[in-house]
């Protein structure tokens, strides 16, 4: 029994880690741009291919590389993506800056989808085969089995999210970053270049999703076009779960949905008899994030606005 | 778009000859589209379809403000109403004209659902909350696989007929589509001009002011979430009729936003603004079929330049029918 509740632990952990560094993107996006990135899920998917590609070119064949051209081949994918990041918000979201609330969101869901398209041009629809990142080597952990693999995957995500909060905390670049989230026009007046907060705000978003990306179609061993869509929602309810906005909050949310996830995987067809299956799992998400946000509109780490204070946020 | 310019009463004008031009060809174009080949006839119901959808949506976020990311939800409620109705699924055979107002109930009555929740929320996070609703009905109807025949849907739905007059051809879908989004429109565009449209224009523009002088946000609210719910459901029991085939597919996410983008694009808060919009959405991909894996890429990249170049939509707010049905009977 504690075997099954420690390796279950763990497989929430290892999901919860995915879960929390894309919804770092969002809730980084968010803090400085009030704005939902939809495209962000298309980095998590972006992020996959781009180390199956550099695995490729340096390898030979992406399932036979060893540790070093690993290393490179994430390092690689990861800015290359996070370039990407900027390169969207410079095209799609700047000349949309100063227009209605609604107007970005909308062309991030263009960029979504032509992302989405274009990859299933280049690359197919199908789902392909991705290689493990870790050797895959079961440890006995109080009686539940727990891989490598899983073991690297905390430990790449955890030096990721110290990174993200040595750079917004312990950084120049942070202090700016967060003066804009703060607010962009006292920033500017004060001669803080807003722009380069931006790009930096995109560059590392969609660095940690590419990385979230990647981890995932390491665990899973698959990866396809459409993988950012469903994970990217996923994600995207755990950075609103934990109040949008909220670095923090981005992390505790993504955790506390990874394990109800897990959970309820585990739990929903034995506390019914079999009636309600696995596949209920989702709308379980969905019903405690409609349901925490009842409670705190403005999510669990959320600042605690109330609607009267909101008001300055109106939308388009 | 300030809040000024967009409160300012319609005062577009176009000239006689230009407004009877335009209304003589809408009218020629509606009349002639039945003489087409089949596939064209498919084409404008689609089309049709998705106006009907935008003119229920356009009443949340064009009037009220409110910015609802779910809405596929209810079109879904009203297409699997007939389905499960109308089929051999649960050995109903009902007609259309009484399943319709049952749909439509079942409509109002999600959405009235969806509203209570979100009545405290605003913006964003409506927007998430809508999307969830939308998302938790998609997976119950890929779930209940007994009922609703799970991913694989529904087929073989019986042909619709009125009062002994089958409604299944191309041509015949057409035209109950005409009426439908005729109705829809005269009822939509009369609720915009009466006391709740007022309520609804208030609560967009500012809602704690409307609360301020006296307009109960709630049930404002809430009957945006109803009228748009009976028109999205009304939407569906057509295409339900129209198909013959209902599967979880048609009720993605992708749809809501094609809703959603069709609104914005055309111009928000105006049907002509609809039309313009879905013309774009679903007209576009249908003449680029022959470029099938490069038209999705296309309209994202054309998303992205269109509201760009034009972030307020194709069609003024101010230039709506009323500016037509003007430059036709002068002032």
């Amino acid at each position: 029994m504690l075997g099954t509740l420690v390796q279950q632990a763990v497989n929430a952990l290892t999901i919860g880690s995915i879960y929390a560094l894309i919804a770092l993107g969002y809730t980084m996006v968010y803090g400085v741009l009030r704005m939902i990135n939809f495209a962000h899920g298309e980095m998590f998917m972006l992020g996959a291919y781009a180390a199956f590609l550099a695995l490729t070119l340096m390898a030979g064949d992406a399932q036979t590389a060893g540790g070093v051209v690993l290393m490179i081949a994430f390092t690689a994918a990861v800015v290359t993506v996070g370039g990407v990041g900027v390169v969207l918000e410079r095209l799609a979201y700047k000349p949309l800056r100063n227009s209605t609330r609604l107007a970005p969101m909308l062309s991030s869901l263009g960029a979504s989808l032509a992302l989405v398209a274009g990859m299933q041009i280049l690359a197919g629809p199908q789902p392909v085969a991705f290689p493990s990142l870790f050797p895959s080597i079961p440890y006995d952990v109080l009686g539940g089995t727990v891989t490598s693999v899983q073991i690297g995957i905390l430990v790449a995500a955890f030096v990721l999210m110290i990174g993200l909060w040595a750079l917004v905390n312990r950084s120049r670049m942070g202090v700016i970053i967060r003066a804009v989230s703060e607010s962009r026009q006292t920033a500017r007046l004060l001669g803080i270049n807003v722009d380069l907060a931006i790009s930096m705000v995109f560059f590392a978003g969609a660095l940690l999703g590419a990385a979230g990306g990647i981890l995932y179609a390491s665990y899973y061993g698959i990866m396809s076009p459409t993988m950012g869509a469903a994970v990217g929602l996923k994600a995207f309810t755990a950075a609103i779960l934990g109040g949008i906005g909220s670095v923090p909050g981005a992390m505790l949310g993504a955790y506390i949905l990874a394990f109800i996830e897990v959970a309820g995987t585990a739990l929903l067809p034995i506390l019914t008899g079999g009636l309600v299956g696995t596949e209920y799992r989702d709308v379980l998400a969905f019903a405690i994030l409609i349901l925490v946000l009842l409670v705190r509109p403005a999510g669990i780490l959320g600042e605690p606005v109330s609607e009267e204070s909101m008001v300055y946020k109106r939308e388009f | 778009m300030s809040a000024g310019a967009r409160t300012l009463e319609a005062s577009a004008r176009v000239s006689r000859p230009v407004a009877v031009l335009i209304v003589a060809l809408a009218v020629a174009l509606i009349a002639l589209t039945p003489f087409l080949p089949n596939y064209y006839i498919r084409v404008a119901n689609s089309l049709l379809i998705y106006v009907l959808l935008g003119i229920g949506l356009n009443i949340v976020i064009g009037y009220a403000g409110l910015l609802d990311l779910g809405f596929v939800a209810f079109y879904a409620v009203g297409a699997y109403a007939y389905a499960l109705l109308a089929s051999a699924q649960l050995g109903l055979h009902l007609p259309l004209l009484l399943i319709l107002p049952i749909a439509v109930s079942l409509g109002v009555m999600a959405g009235v659902l969806l509203g209570i929740p979100v009545l405290k929320l605003r913006g964003d996070y409506l927007a998430i909350v809508t999307l969830g609703f939308g998302e938790i009905i998609r997976i119950l109807v890929n779930n209940l696989g007994t009922v609703t025949g799970g991913p694989k849907g529904v087929a073989r739905l019986d042909k619709a007929s009125i009062g002994g007059l089958e409604i299944a051809r191309p041509g015949e879908i057409y035209w109950l589509l005409i009426i439908t989004v005729l109705v829809a429109g005269v009822l939509v565009w009369r609720l915009e001009r009466s006391i709740l449209g007022k309520a609804w224009a208030a609560i967009r523009e500012d809602q704690d002011a409307a609360r301020g002088i006296g307009i109960n946000t709630t049930n404002a609210k809430l009957a945006a979430f109803a009228t748009s719910a009976a028109i999205g459901s009304t939407a569906g029991v057509i295409f339900a009729a129209s198909q013959r085939f209902v599967s979880p597919d048609s009720f993605s996410l992708q749809e809501s936003v094609l809703i959603v983008l069709m609104i914005v694009i055309g111009g928000i808060g105006n049907i002509l603004g609809i039309i313009a919009g879905a013309a774009i959405l679903i007209l576009l991909p249908e003449v680029l079929r022959e470029f099938a894996e490069w038209r999705v890429l296309f309209l994202g990249v054309l998303m992205i330049v269109l509201i760009i170049a034009r972030p307020a939509g194709l069609v003024p707010r101010r230039f709506g029918p009323e500016t037509l049905l003007r430059g036709l009977f002068g002032r």
